[in-house]
C-alpha cells in the first residue's frame, strides 16, 4: 500500500494525505487504537465470568465440631465444596503417624495436616485431587478414603498413596475460634 | 466449479430478484452440483447429519421455552409431566444427541476409510473436526442441564481436565465455573453456551459445504472427477437417495424415542444433583467413552489429559500423517485391514470406558499383577487398545502408506461399471 501511494506521490506532485510515512502512521495509530479499544471492552466480557462479589462473600463459614462424635465424619458445604471434619479415634492418628516416612507421592508428615495439638480433628476439602469427585471413607486399602471414580486411595491422613492423582486430599485454611468451634476460609 | 450455472429466471419477479439478491440461483446452483455417479449409501450421512442439527435446534428451542435454570431438576420433570407433547420433545432432543453422533461417527469413518481428508480435501476434514469438537462441547453442556446426578458430577470431571494444567488450570477452572465449585453459576453459562454454540457449528457446516464444494465430492473409487460422463446432478439423483436414507435413519431414532428413550441414558441423572455425594459408578455419555477410557488408561494426570486431547489432534492431522498415494482403500487390501481393527478397537475402548477400571474384563480369578494394576482389567485392555489407536496414527498410517502394493485402479469413475470397460489392465 505504501507502494502505490509513493506511485501516486511521484507522479501526482504529492498532494496531501498521499505521503508514505504519514499513511503508515495514520493506518498503524489506527489499528492500535481500534485494538486497544477492543481490549478494553473484551476485559469486562471475559472478567464476568469470574466470581461474583455474592460468590466471594459466601467465603467462609464457622462449624460447632461438638457435634461430630469420636470417629465420626461429618461433611458440610463450604464454597459449594464439600469439607470433611472427621474426629479420628487414636487407632486412625497412630496409622497415620506410622506412615509418615512411607514412600508418598506428595510427601506430608501427619503432624503438617492437621492444627497443633488437634491431631483427633482432621479437617479436609472432600473433593479428590484426580477429577474433583467425592471419595468415601472406610474403603480401600489404608483405612482412609476411597474414590469411586477412579480408584485414588487416600490413608487415615488424607494422603493419598494409590490410584491416579497426583496430591493429598487438600487441608482447607481453618483456625480453632474456641474447643468447640472452627472457621473455615 | 462456479460458473456453469444454467439458471434462467422465469417471472418477472425472479428476474427483478436475481439482479438483486440472486438466492434462487444460488439454490438452482447447488440443485445441480455435479456429483459423482458412484456415490453409495456411506455418502447420504452428510445429509442425515444436516438433519440431524436441525432437529437438534427445532427442539432445543422449544425445550428453553420451559426450562428454567434457577429450578433446572424440576423443570425438566415439568416438561416431561406437564408440557403437551414435552416428553416427546426432550426424548427426541436427548436421543437426537446420541443418533447425531452415531451419525457423525460413521460420517468421519467413511472419509477415512475413502481417504476424504487427502488432498485437495484437507480444509474440508479440518473444518469437519472443528464441527466434531463444538458438538462434543455442546452435548457435554447439554448433558448438564437436567441438574441431576451424571450431570453434576460429569460436569465437575470435565471441568477437572482443564485444572490439571500447571499454572494457569487453577484460575481458568475457577473462571469457568464462576465460583469455587460447579455450582449455580457454571449451569447458567453453560445454558447460554448450550444455546449459542448449534448456531456456530451450523455456521462451520456452512463452510465444511462450500469447502466441499471447491474441489467436489470424493466418492468410492477415490478417482477424480475426469469428465461430465462421471457426475450426475445433485437434485434428483442425489436428493432422492438421500432421503431414503433419511427415512432409514429416522426409523431407527423412532424405535429409541418411542421404545427405549431411556436406553442410551443413566439412572443416577434421574436423582437431583448432590455435590456432597458422588455416584458409585460415573460415566460419560456413550459417544464419549473411548476418550474417557484412554483418560483412564494413563496413571498420570496431567499425562492422561493430554492423551485425550492428543488422539483427537492426531485425527486432525491425519491428512499429513497419510503417505499413501492412493485414497480409498478400495484398492489398498492391508490398510484395510488395519482399518478393520481400528474400528473394532474404537468400540472395544469404549466397553473398556463404561466398565470400572479394576474391574476384571474375563470373569473368574485369571490374571496376575503387572504393575499398578491386574493383568486382567480394563485398565490394562485400554492401555494395549490406546496403544494401537496412537500407533495407527503414528506408525501404521504413515508406514502402510509408504511400503503398500495397491491393487490396479480404475481409469476414471465410469470405467468400472461399464461392460467390459472394467478391464482395467489393458487401458495401462
Amino acid at each position: 500500500m505504501a507502494d502505490t501511494a509513493a506511485m501516486h506521490a511521484g507522479v501526482q506532485g504529492d498532494p496531501a494525505g498521499e505521503d508514505p510515512s504519514r499513511r503508515d502512521f495514520i493506518n498503524i495509530a489506527a489499528a492500535a487504537g481500534a485494538a486497544g479499544a477492543v481490549a478494553t471492552i473484551a476485559w469486562p466480557l471475559v472478567d464476568q465470568m469470574n466470581p461474583a462479589a455474592d460468590t466471594l462473600a459466601l467465603a467462609s463459614i464457622e462449624y460447632d465440631i461438638s457435634k461430630v462424635a469420636l470417629g465420626q465424619e461429618v461433611t458440610i458445604k463450604w464454597r459449594g465444596k464439600p469439607v470433611f471434619v472427621r474426629h479420628r479415634t487414636p487407632k486412625e492418628i497412630s496409622e497415620a503417624v506410622a506412615d509418615d516416612h512411607a514412600d508418598l507421592r506428595d510427601p506430608q508428615t501427619d503432624a503438617q495436616r492437621h492444627k497443633p495439638g488437634k491431631a483427633e480433628w482432621l479437617i479436609l476439602i472432600g473433593t479428590c485431587t484426580h477429577l474433583g469427585c467425592v471419595p468415601l471413607f472406610g474403603q480401600g486399602d489404608y483405612g482412609g478414603w476411597f474414590c469411586p471414580c477412579h480408584g485414588s486411595v487416600y490413608d487415615t491422613s488424607g494422603r493419598i498413596r494409590k490410584g491416579p492423582a497426583p496430591k493429598n486430599l487438600e487441608v482447607p485454611e481453618y483456625s480453632f475460634l474456641s474447643d468447640t468451634k472452627v472457621k473455615i476460609g | 466449479m462456479s460458473g456453469h450455472s444454467t439458471y434462467e429466471p422465469k417471472t418477472a419477479f425472479t428476474r427483478w430478484l436475481d439482479s438483486r439478491l440472486p438466492i434462487l440461483r444460488f439454490q438452482a446452483e447447488l440443485m445441480d452440483y455435479p456429483t459423482p455417479k458412484n456415490l453409495n449409501y456411506w455418502w447420504t450421512f452428510g445429509g442425515i447429519l444436516a438433519m440431524c442439527l436441525g432437529i437438534q435446534i427445532a427442539t432445543g428451542v422449544v425445550l428453553a421455552m420451559h426450562y428454567n435454570v434457577g429450578d433446572a431438576f424440576n423443570s425438566i420433570e415439568h416438561i416431561m409431566r406437564d408440557v403437551n407433547y414435552g416428553w416427546f420433545i426432550r426424548y427426541v432432543h436427548a436421543n437426537g444427541a446420541s443418533m447425531f453422533f452415531l451419525a457423525v461417527y460413521i460420517h468421519i469413518l467413511r472419509g477415512v476409510y475413502y481417504g476424504s481428508y487427502k488432498a485437495p480435501r484437507e480444509v474440508l476434514w479440518l473444518l469437519g473436526m472443528v464441527i466434531y469438537l463444538l458438538m462434543m462441547a455442546t452435548a457435554f453442556m447439554g448433558y448438564v442441564l437436567p441438574w441431576g446426578q451424571m450431570s453434576f458430577h460429569g460436569a465437575v470431571v470435565i471441568t477437572n481436565l482443564i485444572g490439571s494444567l500447571p499454572l494457569i488450570g487453577k484460575p481458568i477452572t475457577i473462571w469457568l465455573w464462576g465460583g469455587y465449585a460447579v455450582d449455580m453459576p457454571t449451569l447458567n453459562r453453560f445454558f447460554s453456551l448450550h444455546y449459542l454454540l448449534p448456531f456456530v457449528i451450523a455456521a462451520v457446516v456452512g463452510l465444511h459445504i462450500w469447502a466441499l464444494h471447491v474441489p467436489g465430492n470424493n466418492n468410492p473409487t477415490g478417482v477424480n472427477v475426469k469428465s461430465k460422463a462421471d457426475t450426475l446432478p445433485f437434485h434428483p439423483y442425489y436428493t432422492v437417495k438421500d432421503g431414503f436414507a433419511i427415512v432409514l435413519f429416522l426409523i431407527l431414532f423412532s424405535v429409541f424415542v418411542f421404545f427405549m428413550p431411556d436406553a442410551l441414558g443413566h439412572a443416577d441423572n434421574y436423582i437431583p444433583a448432590n455435590p456432597l455425594q458422588t455416584p458409585a459408578h460415573i460415566v460419560p455419555e456413550w459417544y464419549l467413552l473411548p476418550f474417557y477410557a484412554m483418560l483412564r488408561a494413563v496413571p498420570d494426570k496431567v499425562m492422561g489429559v493430554l492423551v485425550m486431547f492428543g488422539s483427537l489432534l492426531l485425527m486432525a492431522l491425519l491428512p499429513w500423517l497419510d503417505t499413501a498415494k492412493v485414497r480409498s482403500m478400495r484398492y489398498r487390501p492391508t490398510m484395510r485391514w488395519f482399518f478393520i481393527i481400528m474400528v473394532v478397537v474404537g468400540v472395544l475402548l469404549g466397553w473398556c470406558g463404561a466398565n470400572p477400571p479394576d474391574e476384571p474384563v474375563i470373569p473368574g480369578g485369571l490374571g496376575f499383577q503387572l504393575g499398578d494394576s491386574n493383568i486382567n482389567s480394563f485398565t490394562w485392555l485400554s492401555r494395549l487398545l490406546t496403544l494401537y489407536y496412537f500407533a495407527y496414527f503414528l506408525l501404521i498410517v504413515p508406514i502402510v502408506g509408504w511400503r503398500e502394493k495397491t491393487l490396479p485402479m480404475p481409469d476414471s469413475i465410469s470405467t468400472p461399471v461399464l461392460p467390459k470397460g472394467g478391464a482395467v489392465a489393458p487401458a495401462e
